[in-house]
């Protein structure tokens, strides 16, 4: 399952998509939003993100493909919104069903660097003295 | 050619577009499409080493030339997550 959108995260709906009586782990990550950024104490007051939404989708796509890849057979959901997310709100979710633990732990991590090393998506912060800056992600 | 352009993030900000068509001549490669489009702003220009770019939905590199009907779009560094 991939979704790229506005609307909150569905961590209930993603847990389900990756389920399979042949699994035994789901390992899910949330990414969340948060009120400073590395290196630049100025409090963020709202976060809003920006997407090109046909090629998230298949680089998302892309991503499960090589997970599956590497990690053996899995079922990958990967969400992320677009607009405004509120501070403290997941902003991405990926979930991993998985035969066995270590490979869906291990598939969620390549899963969640891979997206924020490539996907077409990016973030404004907003700051409370009215500043914006777009934040581009180090690596992890 | 006529192209169709799409600029994200900061590039979208700097160029004062987020969509927009574009005319170019025959043999443009997407850097001379870069050349064009970032001519009036040298803030947007200084991006270059670190902004990707898609042809049709496919990440390609600078010297990739554009054909007629081509969506093209320009990624400043990413912040996903």
């Amino acid at each position: 399952m991939i979704r790229i959108g506005p609307e909150p995260l569905d961590i209930a709906a993603l847990v389900a998509a990756v389920g399979s009586p042949s699994h035994g782990a789901i390992c899910t990550f949330l990414g969340t939003t948060r009120e400073t950024s590395p290196g630049d104490e100025r409090p963020v007051e709202a976060l809003d993100y920006e997407a090109y939404v046909e090629l998230a989708r298949t680089d998302f796509e892309a991503i499960a493909a090589e997970a599956r890849e590497r990690f053996g057979p899995l079922r990958i959901a990967i969400a992320h919104r677009t607009g405004r997310v509120a501070l403290g709100e997941a902003s991405v979710a990926v979930a991993v069903g998985s035969p066995h633990r270590g490979a869906a732990f291990d598939a969620c991590e390549f899963a969640i660097d891979t997206l924020k090393a490539r996907a077409p998506i990016w973030k404004r912060e907003t700051y409370r003295d009215g500043g914006t800056a777009w934040i581009a992600n180090t690596p992890s | 050619m006529a192209l169709r352009v799409l600029a994200f993030a900061r590039l979208r900000e700097l160029l004062g577009f987020g969509e927009r068509a574009l005319d170019v001549g025959d043999a443009a490669t997407l850097d001379d499409v870069w050349t064009s489009l970032t001519a009036a702003s040298p803030e947007a220009a200084r991006m270059r080493a670190s902004t990707r770019f898609a042809r049709n939905g496919v990440v390609v590199d600078g010297s990739t030339r554009v054909a007629d009907g081509d969506e093209i779009a320009l990624l400043p560094p990413v912040g996903g997550g």
